[in-house]
C-alpha cells in the first residue's frame, strides 16, 4: 500500500543553480527508484532562515510530495543525513485532509499563474455560494 | 438638568453597573470548517504566536482542544525548518 507523504529539506546556500537542481533531481529519482510516485514538486526559492542552521542564515528550499510504501521514509531519511548539502528535513505523512489541502494548494497555484483559470474558479466559487 | 445628571451619576456609583458582555470566542478552525493546520504558512501561524514567538493558550485564542493541537503541531514543524523562530523579541 502506497501512502502519500510530503518532504520539505533545505539546502546550503553555497549551492549553484544546477547544483541544486542536481539535488533535487537525485531525491526524485531516488523515490522512484524504490517504486514511488512523485505527485508534486515545488522549488520556494533560497529563503532566509528564521534562525541560524550549521551558521547559514539563508537556504534552498524545496517541497516534494510524493506516494511511497511506508519503509521508504527510513531510507530517504538516511539519504538527507548523509548529504552534506542538506542542512534540514521534514518527512510528513498526509491524512486525507493534508492530501486534500495540498490539491487545493495546487490548484489555487495553478490558478495564479493563470488568469484566466483563476476567473473560472472565481465564478465556480460563486455558483457554490448563490446555491447555498 | 445638570440636577438630573448629577443624581444619575449618584445611582450609577450606588448600583456599580454589570461588566460588559464579552464578546464569546469561538474556535476560528470549526467557524470556518478547516480540517488541515498547513505548517508550511508560517504567517496564518503566526496568528497563534505571541511576540517572542510562544503558542498562545486556548484561553486566549478560543481554538477548541482538538485544533489547538494541530495548531501546536504545526508551529512546532514551522519551527524546524526554520519557517517560524524558536525564541525571538518582537516578532511580527
Amino acid at each position: 500500500m502506497l501512502k502519500s507523504y510530503e518532504t520539505v529539506f533545505i539546502a546550503t546556500p553555497v549551492l549553484s543553480e544546477p547544483q541544486m537542481k542536481e539535488t533535487v533531481s537525485k531525491y526524485v529519482s531516488l523515490i522512484e527508484e524504490n517504486k514511488g510516485e512523485v505527485v508534486y514538486e515545488e522549488d520556494w526559492g533560497l529563503k532566509k532562515l528564521a534562525y541560524p542552521i550549521q551558521k547559514k542564515t539563508s537556504g534552498f528550499y524545496h517541497l516534494i510530495e510524493f506516494k511511497a510504501e511506508p519503509a521508504f521514509v527510513e531510507t530517504l531519511e538516511t539519504q538527507y543525513r548523509r548529504d552534506e548539502r542538506i542542512i534540514r528535513f521534514l518527512t510528513f505523512a498526509m491524512d486525507k485532509y493534508a492530501v486534500a489541502y495540498a490539491e487545493r494548494r495546487r490548484a489555487n497555484r495553478a490558478a495564479k499563474k493563470n488568469e484566466t483559470q483563476k476567473a473560472e474558479k472565481f465564478a465556480a466559487k460563486e455558483e457554490t455560494a448563490n446555491k447555498e | 438638568m445638570a440636577n438630573k445628571v448629577e443624581v444619575n451619576a449618584d445611582i450609577r456609583y450606588l448600583n456599580p453597573v454589570t461588566v460588559e458582555v464579552k464578546k464569546k470566542k469561538y474556535c476560528r478552525f470549526k467557524k470556518a470548517g478547516i480540517k488541515y493546520v498547513d505548517y508550511k504558512d508560517a504567517e496564518f501561524l503566526k496568528r497563534f504566536l505571541n511576540e517572542q514567538g510562544k503558542i498562545l493558550p486556548r484561553r486566549l485564542t478560543g481554538t477548541s482542544l482538538k485544533f489547538q493541537k494541530k495548531v501546536a503541531q504545526a508551529v512546532k514543524r514551522a519551527r524546524h525548518l526554520a519557517l517560524l523562530p524558536y525564541v525571538t523579541d518582537l516578532l511580527k
